[in-house]
């Protein structure tokens, strides 16, 4: 049977063949495709406007700008990508972490061990803040959301994947100090887990002294607002981190964006920064949490007679600043002065690192934790050196543990210098 | 300009009308058959099952899943469901929504012009005053008509086992704020909207197939398995850079609504995929259909 079709799209033209006809049909898929292919290339192209044109100001001035940020009511939505180079994320991570001395918690809700996925990976978290008493932090999942809400002296945190809330008064609730500076939702993050751009700038701006050079590096265009970069690079050697940008609203002083690339190169190892901003005031119901009728409700304070409290967060290595006060943990010592301070740590365990060899774990865990680390000597004796992209840490046999922001030859020779 | 300006020469309105009426017997056709109520049966039972055993489970007063479920196993929205009814409704959603629901919607596309081929009833059709793109158009439709009804089956028999065997009231979103009832019935039928729409470029990639092969059957069988291969591909995280362009990458959007506020980021980026896969398998289909010799 011949096809019934004869004339149409082609006006007229009855000498064209079927087959010719054929193919004008199938270039509309094709052309389909090759429209949505040339979407996808081309959008994020003419999205990127260029960098606005803003006055020019000096490093002091915009650090300054920052300060006197008092920016009270926000709400928005900020994508964080963490790269830390780990071998196996969730793991490894763990046993870098401080959380490893915690123990287990007895919730899935309680806050620290969800803030220790934000160290690897790309996530999407919302933050909302009205004023010193009332702040939201959510981290956006796939079907699902763990929110840490402050509501006046009542701090909740939320894990609807599990429907298990945590809730602690604010005598327990950590570091919720801060008053005034607005955006600090995430009162409840480890020490040393800045999660937004502010806390993270503050953590920078302390570190900024004659061993760092601060400066303002053109401007930027994030999440719709016109931003000043500040950039903060290590003058001396032997340190990982080899820049750290900030975007800084220059309406405002709030900081944007927050990117550390490191001196290898290549991927940053941290970018945190807002993907949509609104400096009006949020709702007022965002802030109230109430726990549903089944929802499994842990105070702080059962879980801390579950847990003992253990050393605060160091691990993480925002200018490796944090030994400085001495007062994190025992037995720590920081070696050297600024981006290339190591920090020493006696764990007391005279074993070191668990091997193969030791027989405190099976071959194969010990294996394991071999092919993560590099066996070195030197003056210090042996031990391992763990090296991730941005800290290196070197953990002798004899139960010290270096650890710093700084390449491993710089490692090696504090390790030695102590001997 | 269409076929319908060849093979019938009447006025617009009645050529309008034409279509409609091939469009409700089409209608009638799917919905009558026993294949399809069956099908919408057994949509409408997953619910149902999903209800009696969070209930069993939670009847002591653990939550859902037992101890478990606290890295929360399960699909999404399960350990909510003891909270309120209404998270049955997502729940049952999110467990259809990877296999069951396209499954069902697999066989409705892949039969629709294959089925009739097979049947020897494609010709009859095509004498019809009713060009071939009009039929392929009303062949979707009434595809697009299965993945709404197929979606508002498991919403609705989500809706009743839920206000049957657990609390109704206010709810408490994904983001920890709680919003009314009312509210909460609206989003449930926002997701199911949602959910239905997820299915359009799935569909559209199943009458495709449908319009290569005479055999209802290798059509049915077709669709299911390329819908099958997409999901397995869509588990292997070394092919991640493809998951984007892949129809069901943002299949679980519809959970944002349940935000507060809503994030609708995503939902948008899968409609603009479904409207992607729609046209393009779409005319596709279309390029094979209008070209085809019709022998059967």
């Amino acid at each position: 049977m011949a096809p019934y079709e004869s004339a149409q799209r082609t006006e007229g033209d009855e000498d064209r063949s079927a087959g010719r006809r054929r193919v004008t049909r199938y270039a509309v898929p094709v052309a389909v495709a090759g429209v949505a292919a040339l979407t996808i290339g081309l959008v994020p192209a003419l999205a990127d406007s260029g960098d606005p044109d803003l006055p020019k100001i000096s490093a002091q001035q915009l650090i300054e700008k920052i300060a006197a940020s008092d920016q009270q009511q926000l709400s928005g939505q900020m994508k964080i990508s963490t790269d830390l180079g780990l071998p196996s994320l969730a793991g490894a991570a763990a046993s870098f972490a401080p959380k490893g001395v915690d123990g287990e918690g007895g919730s899935a809700a309680a806050p620290d061990e969800k803030l220790m996925e934000l160290v690897s990976g790309t996530h999407t978290l919302r933050v909302a803040a009205d004023g010193p008493d009332k702040q939201k932090l959510s981290i956006l999942d796939d079907a699902a959301e763990y929110s840490i809400i402050r509501n006046g002296s009542d701090v909740w945190a939320y894990d609807s994947k599990s429907d298990e809330a945590f809730h602690a008064e604010d005598g327990h609730a950590g570091k919720d100090g801060h008053a005034g500076k607005g955006e600090k939702p995430e009162g409840k993050a480890p020490e040393g887990m800045p999660t937004t751009p502010k806390e993270l700038a503050d953590e920078v701006l302390k570190a900024a002294d004659e061993t760092t050079s601060v400066t303002v590096d053109g401007t930027a265009s994030v999440a719709g607002r016109d931003a000043y970069q500040l950039l903060v690079e290590p003058k001396g050697p032997g340190s990982t981190v080899g820049s750290i940008r900030i975007a800084v609203d220059a309406e405002n002083g709030v900081p944007l964006k927050f990117t550390l690339s490191p001196s290898s190169g290549g991927k940053p190892v941290v970018d945190a920064g807002f993907t949509k901003v609104d400096f009006a005031k949020p709702a007022a119901s965002t802030f109230e949490f109430k726990p549903g009728k089944g929802t499994k409700v842990t105070e702080a304070d059962e879980l801390e007679k579950q847990a003992p409290k253990g050393p605060k967060g160091d691990a993480l290595p925002f200018g490796g600043k944090l030994h400085k006060d001495g007062k994190n943990a025992e037995g720590v010592k920081v070696i050297g002065e600024g981006w290339s301070s190591v920090a020493v740590i006696d764990t007391g365990a005279k074993d070191g690192v668990p091997s193969s060899k030791s027989g405190e774990l099976p071959p194969e865990a010990g294996q394991l934790l071999d092919s993560f680390g590099d066996k070195v000597t030197g003056k210090f004796g042996s031990g391992t050196v763990f090296s991730t992209r941005l800290v290196n840490a070197l953990m002798t046999d004899d139960g010290k543990v270096y650890v710093g922001a700084v390449d491993k030859a710089t490692l090696l020779k504090a390790a030695n210098s102590q001997q | 300009m269409s076929q319908g300006d060849i093979t019938f020469a009447g006025p617009p309105g009645a050529r309008a009308a034409a279509t409609l009426g091939l469009l409700r017997s089409e209608l009638g056709l799917t919905f009558r058959r026993l294949r399809t109520l069956v099908l919408l049966g057994v949509l409408a039972a997953v619910p149902v099952l999903i209800g009696v055993v969070v209930r069993i489970e939670t009847g002591d007063g653990s939550p859902a899943g037992g101890p478990g479920a606290a890295g929360g196993g399960g699909p999404a929205f399960m350990a909510q469901i003891s909270n309120n009814g209404l998270f049955l409704v997502f729940t049952a959603l999110a467990a259809t929504l990877p296999f069951f629901l396209p499954l069902t919607v697999g066989v409705v596309a892949g039969d629709a012009v294959a089925g009739e081929a097979s049947a020897g009833t494609l010709r009859y059709l095509l004498v019809a005053p009713v060009g071939r793109t009009r039929l392929l158009l009303v062949k979707y439709a009434s595809t697009l008509a299965f993945c709404l009804a197929a979606t508002l089956t498991v919403a609705v028999s989500g809706l009743v086992t839920g206000a049957l065997l657990f609390p109704a009231g206010e709810l408490t979103t994904i983001s920890g704020t709680t919003i009314e009832y009312s509210e909460g019935l609206w989003r449930a039928l926002l997701i199911a909207l949602a959910v239905a729409a997820s299915l359009a470029g799935f569909a559209a990639l199943g009458l495709f197939v449908s319009t290569l092969t005479n055999s209802g059957i290798a059509a049915m069988a077709g669709a299911v398995g390329l819908l099958v291969t997409v999901q397995i591909l869509n588990t292997i995280p070394q092919l991640d850079a493809v998951h984007p362009y892949l129809f069901s990458y943002h299949w679980l959007s519809f959970a944002d609504l349940m935000r507060e506020p809503v994030l609708w980021d995503n939902l948008y980026a899968n409609l603009r995929l479904q409207g992607f896969y729609a046209l393009l398998f779409g005319s596709a289909a279309w390029a094979r259909f209008a070209g085809r010799d019709i022998s059967a």
